[in-house]
């Protein structure tokens, strides 16, 4: 079966870029840009939703089917 | 789907005050599951604090909000409670409000087994005044007013709950969010007063004072000593030092006091 | 039908006032010598379906009320000289964030514990001054059992219609002694509704001022979502610190109450047509007052009396008036000059002012009075 990827959209007005999501996920599809997370390497993602979970912003939204 | 939690925000609110790493905001993000779970009516629902950073929580909910005093959440819930009965009605707060100025209102809260929940965002510092200690923060640990150490003891408010008489007490931490509206759920399920403390983090006045090099440090910390109830069965003394335990710590059916204040109302209109 | 009489303390009487005023909501704390309103309101609210609670301390006991206040229930608490000092902190509350709530505060004698069951009119002061910051303050101080009834439900009319605390604050001598009262028949008193909002919830604003200085206020659960906080708020409920809103907010807030002293304060005038010498009391100080006035006319003394019956907003203008006309007011009071300050205040200067002020737990009797009138030439 195809492997169907999310969307992972990142609010930047709210990202206060703590790090949590960048540092905690298990498949490290994030990365630091400047001050804002950023998705690094969607392909990696395995939609355990932890980044969304944590994100203490709310401004990280993973959108799945 | 991404969890909508857009439809329980007020809009134009986020961002929200909270610090960088700052975790109540990840707490926030578990009540509103748990309101979502349990399909809270939102004009049906009374959202209290007192003063704090925790407690400027219930701004961002689009509910019947109440920023009561430093303190004063408990008391001034047990009177919406007790007026409207049929609402359902949520505290919030710190450690410093709900334990030190609040202590009173808190343990009281506890006796009466008032059907309310209180989740407690547990920072061990007072964050909004500039990270004084709190009756939460460790012995020996730093704070701007214990620059030497904190000789204080300090409590266990899960311990502290239980011993005044809530009838749901439950543990989580701002790392285990995926475990924080499952015990809001539940708390809020209750019939009683329950207590959900929240251990948390608050880097910019408890973690820069005791040698946290960052947010990442901090949760980490809070993966490591978070034990749940279950597992430590299976665990020695010597395994459990220095661990925290979390998950439902307690849980009891008592009489309720607004079900117990109906039965006053009987009676005296029986005479 | 003739009307019922009873015979009743002051503290009894209060609590029954509050019943006629509709409310449903007591949250107090036990203290001398205010206890007996709590009492009765045990027994009584669950009669008819409201709610008393016995809080853990005079605060809660305030939050308390606030609270059922905002859940829409007329709620009073009752309390004495450390209680009220207890409360000032959610008394603020209640002004900022414009709660209705009366608050029935016996006087005793203080500061601090001071004396639990002696009499004094040392507290009135607090009701204006007690809380931090700017507010209005509506204090009444009733001199019998059937006014202490009367301005309890006069109260509850003033702190809906104004959205703020009222307090009513009897000296532990009203408070406590009996006297015949007769209740008026339901509808013989006007019972003042709380105004709620007409809007549809997604338009309601807490503190919309296009309803005028006194926005309505809608109840929790009562499909209205609104926020209320003890910051300086904007017109919908949120915090704000912009100047022009803060300034805008509070100075609104003291209005309310400035702008409507006639329809607030409350007097008697007692043989003032041709008074040289006025008496200047309130409470049951008053009561000695109106004996020794009445000697003096025996006498022939022209003397008379003008009785506070609303403390605060003071009555400037009417004091004023008299300044002009008299030799000399007389201040008996169970301070050590509290009201004699606002008089002086009044009289600027126009006429000299005697105060007997007494602190010792004794009441002042007409004899004083009497000697004091005297020495105005």
């Amino acid at each position: 079966m195809e492997k169907t990827l999310p969307k992972i959209e990142i609010i930047e007005k709210y990202c206060k870029g703590c790090h949590i999501c960048v540092e905690f996920c298990p498949t490290k599809v994030l990365e630091m840009k400047g001050f804002v997370a950023a998705v690094k390497n969607l392909e990696a993602c395995i939609k355990c939703m932890q980044c969304e979970l944590r994100c203490p912003d709310f401004a990280i939204k993973v959108i799945t089917e | 789907m991404a969890f909508d939690y857009d439809k329980y925000i007020r809009p134009g609110k986020l961002p929200h005050i909270w610090c960088p790493g700052c975790g109540h905001g990840i707490v926030m993000k578990g009540l509103i599951r748990a309101m979502d779970t349990l399909k809270l009516q939102k004009e049906n629902t009374a959202i209290v604090s007192g003063i704090g950073c925790a407690s400027r929580l219930p701004g961002y909910i689009d509910c019947c909000t109440l920023h009561t005093a430093h303190g004063r959440a408990a008391a001034f819930a047990t009177g919406v409670k007790m007026a409207k009965p049929e609402m359902n009605v949520i505290l919030v707060g710190g450690d410093g409000d709900g334990t030190a100025i609040g202590g009173n209102h808190f343990i009281h809260a506890c006796r009466r087994n008032i059907d309310m929940t209180y989740i407690i965002m547990n920072n061990y510092i007072y964050g909004m005044t500039g990270g004084q200690f709190s009756p939460a923060t460790p012995t020996g640990h730093k704070a701007s007013t214990t620059p030497y150490g904190n000789p204080d003891p300090n409590f266990d408010i899960a311990k502290l709950a239980i011993g005044a008489g809530a009838t749901f007490v439950a543990r989580g931490t701002a790392f285990h969010a995926n475990q924080i509206d499952k015990l809001i759920t539940e708390a809020i399920q209750h019939k009683g007063f329950s207590v959900v403390e929240i251990l948390d983090d608050c880097p910019t006045t408890y973690g820069r004072r005791n040698k946290y090099k960052s947010v990442i440090e901090m949760m980490n910390r809070l993966k490591e000593v978070a034990v749940p109830v279950k597992a430590a069965e299976k665990m020695t003394a010597e395994q459990l030092q220095g661990k925290i335990l979390t998950g439902v710590l307690y849980k009891e059916e008592k009489p309720e006091y607004i079900e117990e204040y109906a039965k006053v109302i009987q009676r005296a209109q029986a005479k | 039908m003739s009307k019922k009489v009873a015979f009743l303390q002051g503290n009894e009487a209060a609590a029954q006032g509050a019943l006629y005023a509709g409310c449903t909501f007591f949250g107090g704390y036990p203290i001398t010598p205010s206890t007996e309103v709590a009492e009765v309101m045990s027994v009584e609210l669950p009669k008819i379906g409201g709610k008393f609670i016995q809080m853990e301390d005079e605060i809660g006991a305030m939050a308390a009320i606030l609270g059922a206040s905002l859940a829409g229930a007329k709620v009073l608490t009752s309390t004495s000289g450390p209680g009220l000092s207890l409360k000032q902190e959610l008394i603020g509350y209640g002004c900022i964030a414009e709660i209705p709530c009366v608050v029935y505060n016996v006087m005793r004698g203080g500061p601090s514990t001071g004396m639990p069951t002696g009499p004094s009119q040392s507290d009135v002061m607090c009701a204006k001054w007690g809380t931090h910051g700017d507010h209005p303050a509506i204090c009444l101080t009733p001199a019998s059992v059937q006014e202490t009834y009367e301005e309890v439900i006069r109260a509850f009319n003033l702190s809906e219609k104004y959205r703020t605390p009222v307090f009513v604050m009897p000296d532990e001598i009203v408070a406590h002694m009996r006297e015949r009262i007769v209740f008026p028949e339901p509808g013989e008193i006007e019972v003042v509704p709380r105004k709620v909002p007409t809007v549809p919830p997604e338009q309601y604003k807490p503190y919309d001022t296009s309803f005028g200085d006194v926005p309505p206020l809608a109840a929790f659960g009562s499909g209205y979502k609104f926020h209320v906080t003890g910051l300086n708020k904007m017109q919908d409920g949120f915090p704000t610190t912009k100047a022009e809103i803060v300034q805008a907010e509070e100075e609104r807030q003291v209005r309310k109450v400035d702008a409507n002293v006639d329809d607030i304060v409350t007097f008697e005038e007692y043989m003032l047509a041709d008074a040289e010498v006025v008496v200047i009391a309130y409470g049951s100080t008053s009561r000695s007052a109106r004996y020794a006035v009445n000697v003096a006319r025996e006498q022939g003394i022209k003397a008379g009396m003008f009785r506070i019956k609303t403390f605060w907003p003071f009555p400037d203008k009417q004091i004023k008036a008299l300044a002009g006309k008299v030799k000399g007011f007389v201040v008996p009071e169970m301070n050590l000059g509290m009201c004699a300050i606002e008089v002086e205040r009044c009289a600027q200067g126009k006429a000299p002012i005697l105060g007997i002020f007494r602190v010792d737990g004794e009441p002042i009797n007409p004899d004083q009075i009497l000697e004091k009138m005297k020495e105005v030439k």
